[in-house]
């Protein structure tokens, strides 16, 4: 059977060729009757000898994917998708994008219906504005040394839901890698053949493109000094780690583009990703298990709010800041090079 | 400090061990990251333990400030029986599974990225230990968060066709429960002003006895109980499952099944509980609709399973069934059937984590055919994964002496505590139990038929060390919550006491 190669599955599932017509009905006949002569015989015997001598190489089995082969052999009638009960299919067909829209719009409908039943947006009396934010506003400063209270809130009030969320960064980043690195050498190695054919042929990639050049050149020392600044003045004004990270994350993106990924390779590679992340989480996990510990045991702790408004007070809120900020501008740069060439 | 006021740091230091090792995972070489998550997961399992026996010393539950602030203002972790007895037997169900299925982790994931899968394990189990300690409903909602990535990871890291294919339709499902879940919480907060789950509880019953903001309360209560009846695949929601527990690599089959949708089940319970409060909950009628479709749920999941002919995805349609038996459970809006629902929620994980181990060991020896027909006389091949399955179809079942037997018994005699439910309650569990024995014990039988191939190759006893061990130790658990029951449901009933 010599078919395309599926999306999913690669090399493994064959389907019939489209300009075959006659293996095409045949094959329906025979799912239809639901005969079992016309399958294609593949003893179990072969199977296991194929994959009995695969054992030897981890890597060579795990390509084997035995058990889809099986599958994909036994039943014919998954190969040649069709509906034992057309009728119904259509039916279905038709009312499913009706039914849908429906289902939506009744949705919308109740939500809105509900908004109007909320209480009034800003109001003063509502039951949000209650002790919980009186004392983030009255004593924020005081308690937590942070000037800007949004930062107070998040990295020392409700300190472990920010450990929680970086950690979703984290994880979402680990799950990338997962999906797009690409760990054989072959498989690294075509692809930057391909992608450097492509960028000497093609006038419009950046490496040829002047303006790009310039203003990268102009702009990404300034947005990483911006973002730094935002980081570190994370407690004194409006900023914090997690704008801070976005706005480096995008002027290495931004560097990456004008200048190639060779270049920032000699910044930027998966092991400084791993250090990096490593360090941050790290730190800010047993920072704040320090404090929650003290916190907790009502131990004295050693951090100290300091004066507020300057830049070295508030205690660990600039430390913390500043692991935010780094695990942030590096999981947006992984993101955009693992999507772009599945690895660095 | 004294000893008592230590032992109240356990629950804290299991969740952030559990984290920490997360993050290490990541730098470490494959077998390293192996070691140190199993290293973590007993740790756990004995703090825990130690937090069980704490409480039941004590007698009542105990909050723990996550921080320098009282609770309003900053984080809590709130432990009692339930929670402490949750943590434990969900960190033994998830050593038990991974030591069933690192054989196979070898084979289907790449070299190089076998230490993600222990990150990802880790962050699991920290996130699941978050749900069950929580006492914030904010901290729930981020932890939700880094449990699906997690659990997304764990079906696409065995990278083939179906299996990216089951990740994305799993992202997509679960990223609505997220967003109808996080839609409730938004909305609970803007009428309570609370994100602590008992300053919510008094603020919600001042106002379903007022009447004030009758129809946010009510919309926000079902929003969030649609979003978790998503995540954790109860029927009509549940297309993303039979895929996601199908193909992905058996370990992450196992845990998916019997820790994470529970993980979502928890956060329901406690949800009713301790945020809405169960009388409120059972005036909403959202308790009626959870039960009818827990009911459809029982019928339609194993229909799908009696005409499903692939082993793999039979199981997975058979936990459509067993979610539906939690949620009929729950929405009986009585006590009775409370404890019932978490009994079941101890004794499926138990028994479909081993199914699916016993399975692999089952399909490796028929020539990796997970085809029903196929398996003829696989259980003399793989001796000990043909009596874990045997073992584990029994409890799925309902046959006396297991863990699957109790939960029915447990479910027929809190039916009795709703008269009006009691009807179909009754129907449908005999009902579905017939269902139940229809696939399972088929395929129990089906791998005791011989099939008359003479000199058939067999796995030699004592061959894979661990693998075994995680059946026995499988079985042991099945055994231990179908004889010696009842100290298992004075826990649970104690614990719901103290949960709310």
């Amino acid at each position: 059977m010599e078919g395309e190669q599926d999306l999913y599955l690669g090399e493994l599932e064959m389907k019939p060729p489209k300009n075959a017509p006659e293996t095409d009905s045949k094959a329906k006949e025979i799912t239809r009757d639901g005969a079992k002569e016309g399958r294609q015989e593949v003893s179990q015997e072969e199977l296991k000898n194929a994959y009995q001598s695969a054992t030897e190489d981890p890597e060579k089995l795990r390509k084997m994917i035995p058990d889809t082969i099986v599958n994909m052999v036994e039943s014919t009638d998954r190969l040649v998708p069709q509906s034992r009960r057309p009728l119904l299919k259509a039916i279905f067909d038709k009312a499913y994008p009706v039914l849908a829209t429906v289902m939506c719009i009744a949705i919308i409908a109740l939500l809105l219906v509900t908004v109007s039943w909320m209480p009034p947006f800003g109001s003063a009396d509502n039951p949000t504005s209650n002790e919980v934010a009186q004392r983030y506003i009255e004593q924020g400063l005081e308690e937590t040394g942070a000037v800007n209270i949004v930062s107070g809130m998040i990295l020392d009030y409700r300190a472990f839901d920010t450990l929680g969320e970086s950690n979703v960064l984290f994880i979402a980043t680990i799950a990338v890698m997962i999906l797009m690195r690409l760990d054989s050498k072959e498989e690294k190695e075509q692809l930057s053949a391909e992608e450097a054919a492509y960028t000497h042929e093609n006038t419009l990639e950046p490496e040829h493109d002047a303006i790009l050049r310039s203003v990268a050149f102009l702009l990404v020392p300034m947005l990483l000094i911006f973002g730094m600044y935002i980081i570190l003045c994370g407690h004194l004004g409006p900023g914090g780690g997690f704008s801070g990270g976005a706005v480096i994350g995008a002027s290495l993106i931004l560097y990456a583009n004008a200048y190639g990924f060779q270049k920032m390779e000699k910044l930027f590679t998966a092991k400084t990703y791993k250090a990096i992340s490593f360090c941050a989480l790290g730190f800010y996990a047993l920072a704040k298990s320090y404090s929650f510990f003290t916190g907790a045991n009502e131990l004295e702790s050693i951090i100290s709010a300091g004066t507020p408004g300057r830049i070295l007070s508030a205690g660990l809120i600039l430390p913390l800041n500043i692991c935010v900020g780094l695990v942030v501008a590096c999981t947006m740069y992984s993101f955009y090079v693992l999507f772009r060439k599945g690895g660095y | 400090m004294t000893l008592n006021q230590f032992l109240q740091n356990l629950p804290f230091f299991s969740i952030m061990i559990a984290l920490i090792s997360g993050v290490v995972c990541s730098v470490l070489p494959g077998k390293a990251a192996k070691r140190v998550n199993a290293g973590v997961i007993i740790t756990v399992m004995i703090l825990s333990a130690i937090t069980l026996g704490y409480t039941l010393q004590t007698g009542t539950y105990f909050v723990y400030t996550m921080g320098h602030f009282p609770a309003p203002w900053g984080n809590e972790i709130r432990a009692g029986v339930l929670e402490a007895l949750t943590a434990l037997m969900f960190s033994m169900v998830m050593l038990l599974s991974l030591m069933g299925g690192y054989h196979k982790l070898d084979e289907e994931v790449e070299q190089t990225k076998v230490n993600y899968y222990y990150v990802l394990v880790n962050l699991l189990l920290t996130s699941l230990l978050a749900l069950i300690y929580t006492n914030d409903l904010f901290t729930a909602y981020v932890f939700v968060e880094i449990n699906t990535i997690a659990a997304c990871g764990l079906i696409m890291i065995r990278q083939i066709g179906r299996t990216i294919e089951a990740a994305v339709r799993y992202m997509i499902m679960n990223l609505l429960g997220s967003g109808l879940l996080l839609l409730g919480i938004c909305m609970m907060y803007g009428i309570t002003g609370h994100l602590l789950m008992s300053n919510i509880q008094e603020s919600v019953a001042a106002l379903a006895a007022s009447g004030e903001y009758h129809v946010p309360l009510l919309v926000s209560i079902a929003l969030m109980c649609v979003g978790l009846a998503i995540k954790s695949a109860l029927f009509p929601f549940h297309t993303w499952l039979p895929d996601a527990y199908g193909y992905s690599t058996i370990s992450s089959a196992a845990i998916l099944s019997s820790l994470v949708s529970k993980g979502y089940i928890f956060l329901l319970i406690k949800i009713v509980y301790r945020v809405v409060g169960f009388e409120v909950f059972q005036e909403t009628h959202i308790v009626n609709v959870l039960f009818v479709f827990g009911l459809a749920g029982m019928i339609f999941g194993s229909l799908s399973a009696i005409r499903e002919n692939d082993v793999r995805r039979m199981i997975a349609f058979s936990s459509i069934a067993q979610i539906g038996y939690i949620y009929m459970g729950i929405g009986l809006g009585t006590e009775v059937g409370m404890i019932a629902a978490v009994f079941h929620i101890f004794s499926h994980s138990a028994s479909k984590a081993l199914v699916f181990i016993s399975t692999i060991g089952l399909t490796d020896m028929s020539g990796y055919s997970r085809k029903f027909i196929r398996l003829t006389g696989a259980a003399y091949r793989n001796v000990i994964a043909g009596i874990g399955f045997t073992v584990a179809s029994l409890s799925m079942v309902g046959v006396p002496l297991f863990a699957g037997f109790i939960s029915k018994l447990l479910f027929a005699q809190a039916c009795i505590s709703n008269e009006g439910k009691l009807l179909p309650t009754m129907i449908v569990l005999a009902l579905s139990t017939i269902l139940n024995a229809i696939y399972y014990l088929k395929t129990a039988i089906r791998i005791y038929v011989p099939s008359g191939v003479k000199d058939e190759p067999r796995t030699v006893w004592g061959a894979n060390r661990l693998y075994t061990a995680a059946i026995i130790g499988f079985m042991v658990l099945n055994f231990t919550l179908g004889i010696f029951s009842q100290p298992f449901v004075d826990l649970i009933t104690e614990g719901l006491h103290m949960f709310a």
